[in-house]
This record gives C-alpha cells, structure tokens and sequence, in this order.
C-alpha cells in the first residue's frame, strides 16, 4: 500500500517535472511582445463574428432583417423578445427549453460511457499481454476510418428491426418507436462513435505511463483491478478529462445522430436550434438567440475542465 | 489466489454491468410510456410557426377521436426521412414536399397505400391533378395537403400608384414596366436571391419553369419533366432567354443588393426586407413570402399590410398572352408507413375540407382542397391564391424540380442556375444541367 502511494507520487513528479519543463519554453517564446500583439488582433478578429451574432440577439427581428447589427451603435435598440420568444416556441413538437433537457439527457451519459468502456479497453490493449492484442488494436483504430454517415441505416435497422441471421433470432431489436422520452439508441449511437477515437487516445497516453511503475506495482501484489484504479485512472487524468470535453462537446453540438436515433420526443437542442427559423427562413434572429442559449452549458464544461484541456490537448498526440 | 483474481475483475465488471443496467432500465422504464395506436407520429420538414400551426390543427381530431397526433419538424427532413425509412424507424405519417422524394420512399416498399376513406375524400375534394402526383403505379398512396403558388411579382401597390404604372397583363409588359421603372427611379428594379444553404439556386429554378410553362405550355413542361425534353432544346434556352432579359441585365437587377452577382449571395427570404422598404420595386417568389413580410418594416418602420392597396401585395407572373392562367404550385403530400386505424383516420381527416379550413384559418398557408372555404385564408393575396387553385379554368403544374430526379432537379439544375448568375454562358450551363442525367 505504502508502496503504491510512493510510486504514485513519484510518477506524479516525473511527469510534473517534465511538463513544467516543456511549458517553460513554450512560455518564454508565447510571451514575446510581438506573439502577444498578434496573438490579441486575431482573438479581436475571431471574435467579431460571435460578437456580431450576440448583438444581434438582443435586437428586434424587424430590425435584424433591414439593418446590420453595427448600426446599434449609432442607433441603440434592445429588447430581450427573442430570448422568451426562442425558450418557447421550438418549431416543432419540442420547445427550446425543453429541448434544452433533453440535451442534458443524452450528452452526459453519452460522455461518461464511452469514457467508462475506453479507459478500461486502453488500459488492457496498453498493459495486459493477449494473443493478437496488437491486430485487435489496429482494428478498433480502423474503424475510425468508417465515416458516420454509412453506419447509420445498418445501425438504426438493428435498434428497430433486430438481428435475425439464417432465421436465428440474435437480437430482438428495442420496442422503442412510440416510447417518450427514451435515450438509450442515442446514447449507444453516440458511444459505438465516440469509442475508436477515445481507446486510441487514452491508449497513448496510458502506454506512456512508465513501465517500472506498473511493474513495482505488480510486485507489490496489485491486481489489474488496483492498478488500474490507483495508478493508471490518477495518472491518466488529465487525458480522460480533455477527451471528456471533446466527447461532450461533439455530442452537445451533434444534430445527425440525434434527429436519426432519438424519438421525437427525446430530440435535443441543436434540432430545435436548426428548426427555429421557420420553414422559409424568416425568423432566423431567433436562431441568435437560441445559439446563444445552446453555448452557454459548453462554455461553463469548457472553462470548468480548462486546466485539463491545455495539458491533455497534446497527451497521447505524440509519443517520447 | 482466489481472491485478487476476482477483484482483478469485478471492478470493471461492475462498471460495465451498472452501464448496462442502466440502459436497459431507461429503455425499459421508458417504454410503459407508450401509448400503443392511439398516438399518430408525424414528421415534415415544416417547422418554425407554421409547425406549431399544424400541430394546432389537429386539436379539433383529437377531440373527436381521442387519437393524439404530434408533429416533429426537422429541417433536414429531405435527406434523413430516407434513412430513417431504410432504418426501419420511419414515423407514422410523412408531409413529403417533393413527388420525386415521394417515388424514392415508394420504391422503398415501406409506405403504406392510402384507405378507401382517404382515396375517397382525395376524388371528392382535389383535382385529378394533384391525385396524379400521390398516385405510383396506378396505387394511390399519399394525399395532398396543403399548396402554395409558385411565380408570384411581389410588388408595392403605392409606388405603382406614385409611379403611375398597373400591374402588367402579359410578360412583354412585364419587361416594358421593368423599363419604365428603371427609367423613373434611376436605379434596378427588381431584386433576386438564390442563397439558400446547400439548396441555393432553386428560386432561380423557379424563374425558368414558369417561363416554360407559359411560353411553351403545359405539354412541353410535362415532356420537359419527364425528360423527353432536353435543357439543351431550344424551348428551354427561349425561357433562359427571356429570364436573363431581367436577372442578367446590370440596370435591372440587383435591387437594394448590387449587380447582378449579388444575388448568389442573397439568401431568398431576405429580398422581402428590400421590398417591404421600399428599395427593390419587384421581386419574383412563391405566395408563401407573406410569411416573410410579418417580421420585416416598411421605410417608416412600421409592419408592412399585405393588400391590394397595402404597402406590398403580388400579382402572379402573367402569361405570354393576357388570360392564360397556367401557374405552377409546389405542395406537400401526406405519406402513412403505417395502415393502423388511426393513422388512416388521421390521414382521412387531412384530405378533408374541414382540416384544410382550420389549418388554413390559422393563417399563413392555402390549400387546393376545392371544396375548401377561400375566405378563410389570412391575407387577400392568399384568398385570391386559393380562388385560382380553385378554379376549373387554371393549368396547375407541379414545381418541375421536385418532380426531376434528384441529380438534376436537387442537383445541376440549382447548381446551373447559380453558375448561369456567376455569368456563364446559357449553352454551356445547359449542356451542364442536361448532364446531371448522366449522374
């Protein structure tokens, strides 16, 4: 036990030591007065657009269609009508704030499985030995390559048709047509894509981990099972969180997904979103208000896992 | 060795197992919610206010029957009602806009004919024409619901009044008012967009087919259709001809906007900002632009009134000679993938002139339905749209696009029609269009 809490930290160091390390140069040549002009003028440019959407959010939908939103500065007029106009009207069987649950609904789960099932499968193809592990690997990295698109019509026919081969029932398919509220195809759509991408990842990072660590462990007595819960999960945090903000992200914004495998009863935000201008495109200032509701959850995930992010962004990118 | 072998799996056994019963347990809890037949599933690719509009309709059906109807909107419809057909998971009712989609999902197999009480209430009630357009194969499976008219002048009445100029009878005096206006006002005239994301084009698609289906007349446009007449014929080429006279003439276009490159970049809902105050004095679109007038301002920064006297109104795009009525309708068709009792009485009841004047009444949409009540309709360009559908004098053709297939119809004749704007040569964007046939 003690052992393993020395290892633990000792690791920790390692990896401390040679992350400050390399954070030191980036800093110095980051920091540099020109870097730090040019670095604010294209945060300016970047963001004009976004703040263009944001302003143009507040203004009345008469106004939006005739005049750009820069005349609000000679010419101020707010209101906050698209906002109460946009939570409740969803434009379709769904209003925005309900829709906005529902999101909720499929984003956390579909973050947190694939998570649960790839930390487990990087840690097996990283430090357990079995015949054709490797070939297994390059299997799951391939199916990366399958773009979403031709999963999709298979993928939805097993969910509601089943498997049947040679007359052999082998999966009775879900009875989920007319349920309410159901998440669960979406939640599985969304972990079988999200697995290829988050096994390879954590796999790099986890592989990493020095291998006189695990061994020490290994003479200490530790199964897989203490292993894995108290020196790989510890050390492989900041991977997990950065590849939790990428899953969650990807989920909260997916509209094709969703609108292919949820009930109408269970569509997210972003198929609202998409909905709110109207079958002719006329009330799109709604839309501004709504990207601006829909961004607000992201925003809170990103700034609350930042710290993460930064330093998990080049985990598992490159090895040595 | 017995024990760390176990905890060696347990843990991550229990993490897959609490995952699991966790789906299972959403999925099933969930299901009881179910409430078997009694709820009809609608999905289209209407959506915004006139969604919520449909859904509205229903409540009178619901209060009959005490069979529910939800209709989900979802603006992508077009592409993932498709999949969801092929994925087993298709609704219980479809509003599909295009005849052409309309035979993909047919040959599909999985749609359902229509009952003998919606067939019935479809001869009662509508034009063989439109019939026609549900009907694959002699089976008649999907009935229309509601339409609107393609080839509408959007105009402002007190500028004709100011300017002294009518509303024009045929086309020649189409381009003489274009003139004259140009001549009085200095700048262009008419304005144009054929922005509309991966669509755009299409309301340039629009232009040409009511071109054809007055110059040439309905039997062209059905050979047109069909295919058997080419782009490449010169029927065809007359129509971009007389189109171009407007839409490529730098003094003519692009009103409020720029030249004539401008209207690529124009999404087409915006033009009724540009006509509505004033700087675009004529802009080519279907009826369904009244929608758009509810959430522009007049110069004066009021909302503009739709009327003949009003600030905006429209006259359908006149024929070569004075009096011939043929118009060109877009239209959706209401498609069941299921033979339940209640969807067949859903869909009965939305070939009924009943539904067509609660729909209707709440504004917005027209209907074909004959025996349908025109004054129900929310503004009187909508009364005097529904009037002309109801007439046993008008030509009705569908939109021609929709009715193409889809590599050309969705495909090179949108992308034509942007590259012909981009100032390419007519011949060479025809043979282009011709060629989609080849895709």
């Amino acid at each position: 036990m003690i052992a393993d809490t020395l290892i633990d930290d000792r690791s920790k160091r390692q990896i401390a030591r040679a992350n400050a390390k390399s954070e030191k140069t980036a800093q110095a040549r980051l920091t540099s007065r020109g870097a730090t002009i040019v670095a604010v003028i294209i945060a300016i440019f970047w963001t004009i657009p976004t703040f263009g959407l944001f302003v143009t959010s507040f203004r009345p939908g008469a106004d939006t269609q005739s005049t750009g939103w820069w005349t609000v500065f000679t010419d101020p007029s707010f209101t906050l009508d698209n906002y109460s106009q946009a939570l409740n009207s969803g434009g379709t069987a769904l209003t925005l704030a309900q829709s906005f649950i529902n999101s909720l609904g499929i984003t956390i789960p579909a973050t947190v499985f694939p998570l649960v099932i790839a930390s487990l499968a990087a840690y097996a193809f990283a430090w357990i030995d079995f015949k054709g592990k490797n070939i297994v690997f390059v299997g799951v990295f391939a199916l990366q390559i399958v773009p979403i698109q031709m999963a999709l019509v298979p993928l939805l026919s097993l969910f509601s048709k089943g498997l049947t081969v040679n007359g052999v029932g082998i999966f009775p398919g879900f009875e989920l047509r007319d349920a309410e509220h159901s998440f669960a195809t979406v939640w599985i759509a969304h972990a079988i894509f999200a697995l290829p991408l988050a096994i390879f990842m954590l796999h790099n990072f986890i592989s990493e981990i020095p291998g006189e660590v695990i061994e020490a462990a290994r003479v200490d007595g530790a199964g897989h099972g203490q292993m894995f819960f108290r020196i790989v999960l510890p050390l492989a945090t900041p991977a997990i969180a950065s590849f939790a903000i990428f899953q969650f992200l990807w989920v909260w914004n997916d509209l094709l997904v969703a609108t292919i495998f949820a009930p109408s009863s269970s569509l997210p935000l972003t198929q609202t979103l998409n909905s709110l201008s109207g079958t002719w495109g006329n009330q799109w200032f709604l839309q501004s208000a709504g990207a601006f509701i829909s961004i607000i959850v992201p925003l809170i995930v990103f700034f609350s896992l930042q710290r993460f992010f930064v330093r998990g962004l080049l985990a598992g990118a490159t090895k040595g | 060795m017995r024990s760390p072998l176990r905890r060696r799996y347990t843990a991550p056994l229990a993490i897959l197992a609490v995952a699991g019963l966790a789906l299972a347990g959403c999925a099933e809890a969930e299901d009881t919610g179910s409430t078997g037949d009694q709820t009809v599933r609608i999905s289209g690719g209407i959506t915004g206010g006139e969604a919520d509009a449909l859904n509205k309709s229903f409540e009178q059906f619901t209060k009959d029957t005490g069979i529910k109807v939800v209709y989900t909107g979802d603006k992508s419809f077009e592409g993932n009602i498709v999949t969801k057909v092929s994925g087993g998971s298709a609704p219980d009712i479809a509003i599909v806009p295009q005849p052409g989609l309309l035979k993909t999902l047919v040959d599909t197999g999985e749609v359902k004919e229509a009952g003998e009480e919606t067939e019935a209430n479809v001869d009662k009630n509508w034009s063989p024409d439109w019939k026609k357009y549900g009907t694959f194969d002699g089976k008649f499976y999907a009935a229309p619901m509601l339409a609107n008219i393609k080839g509408y002048v959007w105009y402002s009445p007190a500028a004709f009044k100011e300017w002294g100029v009518s509303v024009p009878t045929t086309f020649q005096e189409v381009l003489d008012l274009t003139k004259t206006i140009q001549e009085k006002t200095g700048t262009a005239p008419w304005c144009a967009g054929f922005a509309s994301d991966a669509a755009s084009g299409w309301p340039g698609t629009d232009w040409i087919e009511d071109l054809v289906l007055r110059q040439s007349g309905p039997d062209v446009y059905d050979q047109w259709v069909a295919g058997d007449v080419k782009f490449t014929d010169p029927e065809i080429k007359e129509a971009f001809d007389a189109v171009g006279e407007i839409l490529k003439n730098p003094a003519y276009v692009n009103a409020g906007y720029g030249d004539v490159k401008s209207i690529n970049s124009t999404a087409f809902g915006d033009v009724a900002a540009k006509v509505a105050d004033g700087s675009c004095a004529l802009t080519h679109q279907a009826s369904f632009l009244s929608a758009n007038f509810l959430d522009v301002k007049t110069a004066a920064g009021a909302t503009p009134t739709v009327g003949p006297d009003g600030d905006v109104y429209g006259f359908v795009l006149p024929g070569i000679e004075a009096d011939a009525a043929n118009i060109e309708v877009g239209g959706e068709f209401v498609t069941p993938f299921s033979d339940s009792e209640a969807v067949q009485k859903a869909t009965a009841y939305m070939a009924t002139p009943e539904f067509a004047d609660i729909r209707v009444g709440l504004g917005g949409v027209i209907s074909a339905n004959l025996n349908a009540d025109p004054s129900k309709a929310s503004s009187p360009l909508l009364q005097d749209a529904m009037k002309l559908l109801q007439d046993p004098n008008t030509t009705v053709r569908f939109d021609g696009s929709d009715l193409m297939p889809s590599t050309v119809g969705a495909g090179s004749f949108w992308k034509g029609m942007v590259s012909w704007i981009d100032g390419k040569d007519t011949d060479t964007v025809l043979s282009d269009i011709q060629a989609g046939y080849d895709n």
